[in-house]
């Protein structure tokens, strides 16, 4: 135990130059109908943000709503006074959105939504932050919206890490990990190299995250502290060191080493730094996730002959097999739901996203596209981010855990890869 | 390290020319009727003698070693791999005992580098890359280098050797490159 580097750096974010775009491939038959009309701005000079049109945005990512274009817009009302709702119903707009944009050294973003059918104000809010937090401002009023209209709680004022690879053939490659928003805007560099960087995680409280880094030119694990930029090795084992995963506390990282001959599950109290060995194979385990209440973990193990997915109690070590359909699955996790489990299966050739149900065992599989990998659950369970190849370059997508909805983030430039979608965020 | 190894064998060969070059020396002071000028003669047929044996010897011995090497550059540094198998083909061995015959005269350490193709996730092909380092590793030793000169390290997929999707590139990357 005595073996560990402590590396402490601050380490700064940086806003980055490649931006996500995001590309709506397939939505929903009969998504609703809402009028997002611009937000008024009272501050100095121009609104720095068309907090409307991050909301719409929002809201059309869910594939559950339509946002009316504002070219179809009768009238641009931002008080409740100024509402005209033949206006809406000769369009047949179902819901209207209308607020306003206080800026100053804070921001405030104040907001009113009405059922146009009903002639009646359904919500209303108002969330005030920082300059530099406007966005993540309209995404707290797009999850207030959401959940109002679906009753399921929305995750668009969330983030997301990846992995942002510039590929060099005459120099050496960069490896980026990346902070975001939920649809890619605010990137932030986090860590850059010129050796792999991969499987970032997060912890249970949106404030610490793990990664294994090349740097030293071994793989090693590290955390690092996203409110106060401080960077800390935390393994330097010899062999594997991959694959954090934080327990359901937070007090806990579940970790693939190789130090005793093979790959094997391991968690380190991260108080204590005490390890402590979960499974004892001779095949390769890897890939540990947790089960929701913390007592045991699912985990990739070839012991079968062909990756499969497997869950371990921790106290007791009982192993089972959890997955029989198709002959290669890999890299599963949960759902928030506590019984939805995503996981990479290969079919034919090809490698998609599938789910399994684990208390009906029923598998679907969710993505067309090929090599799909890295798959990684909203908080409220609604959508999936994972990694997948767009003409030949590495790129995010995301769909629906129904399978109806789907869209694509690629990078600018260079290629994408290893989302993981931040638990619920506090207060910005 | 080789350089060191031909320059040893050198070294040898001069200890044992210092040695033969005295014993001469106590034979000379032990014969009493030879004249100065068939000692003299004696003296530079035995250091002639003795730098054609050592010539000779390193000359034989820089030839095995670069035998050795030029064995070692047409096998190459990369062995490669079937899909999700870490298995070694007859092929592989065949470099691989090009690399051991030459490890075998040297000291330097040997680091093993396991890749896998992009098909699969990144941490199993992490494991999968450690496997294949392993497997080479454990054929190293058994056939006589010593396992405490090897080093494995796993790139998993991170680091294919040529991009694009596609057996072709695929087959290219699943491999452990012998550094």
């Amino acid at each position: 135990m005595k073996r560990y580097i402590y590396l402490l750096l601050l380490v700064l974010a940086w806003p980055a130059q490649a931006e996500l775009v995001i590309e709506i491939t397939e939505g929903r038959d009969n998504p609703t109908s809402i009028a997002v009309v611009p937000f008024a701005w009272s501050g100095w000079g121009a609104a720095p943000e068309d907090v409307a049109s991050v909301i719409a945005a929002d809201l059309m990512r869910s594939g559950q709503f339509a946002p009316v274009a504002r070219a179809d817009m009768l009238s641009l009302p931002t008080r409740e006074q100024d509402v005209f709702f033949r206006d809406w119903r000769v369009t047949n707009v179902e819901y209207l959105l209308i607020g306003r944009v206080v800026g100053g050294a804070s921001m405030t973003v104040e907001f009113e939504l009405f059922d146009v059918y009903k002639q009646e104000r359904v919500t209303q809010g108002s969330f005030s932050g920082a300059a530099g937090d406007l966005r993540m401002l309209a995404h707290r009023a797009s999850d207030q919206v959401y959940e109002k209209l679906t009753g399921i709680r929305g995750a668009f004022a969330t983030k997301i890490l990846y992995v942002s690879v510039a590929v060099r053939t005459q120099a050496p490659s960069t490896y980026q990990l990346m902070l975001a928003d939920s649809d890619g805007g605010r990137e932030q560099v986090l860590f850059e190299s010129n050796e792999p960087v991969l499987s970032p995680a997060w912890a249970p409280d949106g404030k610490t995250i793990a990664y294994v880094s090349f740097e030293t030119s071994r793989p090693a694990i590290y955390l690092q502290n996203l409110e106060t930029g401080v960077r800390e090795q935390l393994t330097n084992f010899r062999g594997l060191n991959g694959a954090p995963s934080f327990s359901p506390d937070g007090n806990s990282l579940a970790m693939t080493l190789s130090k005793d001959g093979n790959p094997d599950i391991y968690i380190m109290d991260l108080n204590s730094r005490q390890l402590r060995r979960v499974t004892r194979h001779y095949a390769i385990d890897t890939e540990a996730a947790w089960m929701a209440d913390g007592r045991s973990l699912l985990f990739t193990s070839d012991r079968g002959g062909r990756p499969q997915i497997y869950q371990v109690d921790i106290a007791s070590g009982k192993t089972e097999r959890l997955t029989y359909n198709g002959p290669w699955n890999a890299r599963a996790s949960l759902a928030a739901d506590g019984r939805t489990m995503v996981m990479v299966q290969q079919t034919e050739a090809q490698f998609h996203i599938a789910v399994q149900d684990l208390l009906q065992d029923r598998v679907q599989i969710l993505t067309s596209t090929t090599l799909d990998e890295s798959p990684t659950v909203a908080p409220n369970g609604s959508m999936l981010l994972y990694a997948t190849k767009y003409g030949d370059r590495g790129i995010l997508a995301a769909v629906s855990v129904d399978g109806g909805v789907k869209f694509r983030l690629p990078s600018r430039e260079g290629d994408v890869r290893e989302p993981a979608w931040s638990p619920y965020l506090g207060n910005p | 390290m080789k350089q060191f190894t031909v320059a040893g064998k050198v070294l040898s060969v001069m200890f044992a020319l210092i040695w033969m070059v005295g014993c001469a020396g106590t034979d000379v002071t032990e014969t009493d009727g030879a004249t100065s000028a068939d000692q003299e003669r004696r003296q530079m047929e035995a250091d002639e003698a003795a730098k054609r044996q050592a010539a000779e010897a390193a000359a034989a011995a820089k030839k095995a070693q670069m035998a050795l090497e030029a064995a070692v550059d047409s096998a190459g540094n990369i062995v490669y791999f079937d899909f999700d198998k870490s298995t070694l083909t007859a092929a592989t061995r065949r470099v691989l005992d090009a690399h051991i015959a030459l490890a075998k005269t040297t000291k330097k350490n040997v680091r093993l580098e396991g890749h896998t193709d992009e098909r699969g996730t990144r941490e199993y092909n992490m494991a999968l890359g450690e496997r294949r380092a392993k497997a080479v590793a454990d054929y190293m030793s058994v056939n006589g280098v010593a396992s405490y000169r090897v080093e494995t390290v796993s790139y998993g997929e991170e680091r294919p050797a040529m991009s694009g999707s596609g057996e072709a590139a695929w087959s290219k990357n699943r491999r452990v490159e012998i550094k």
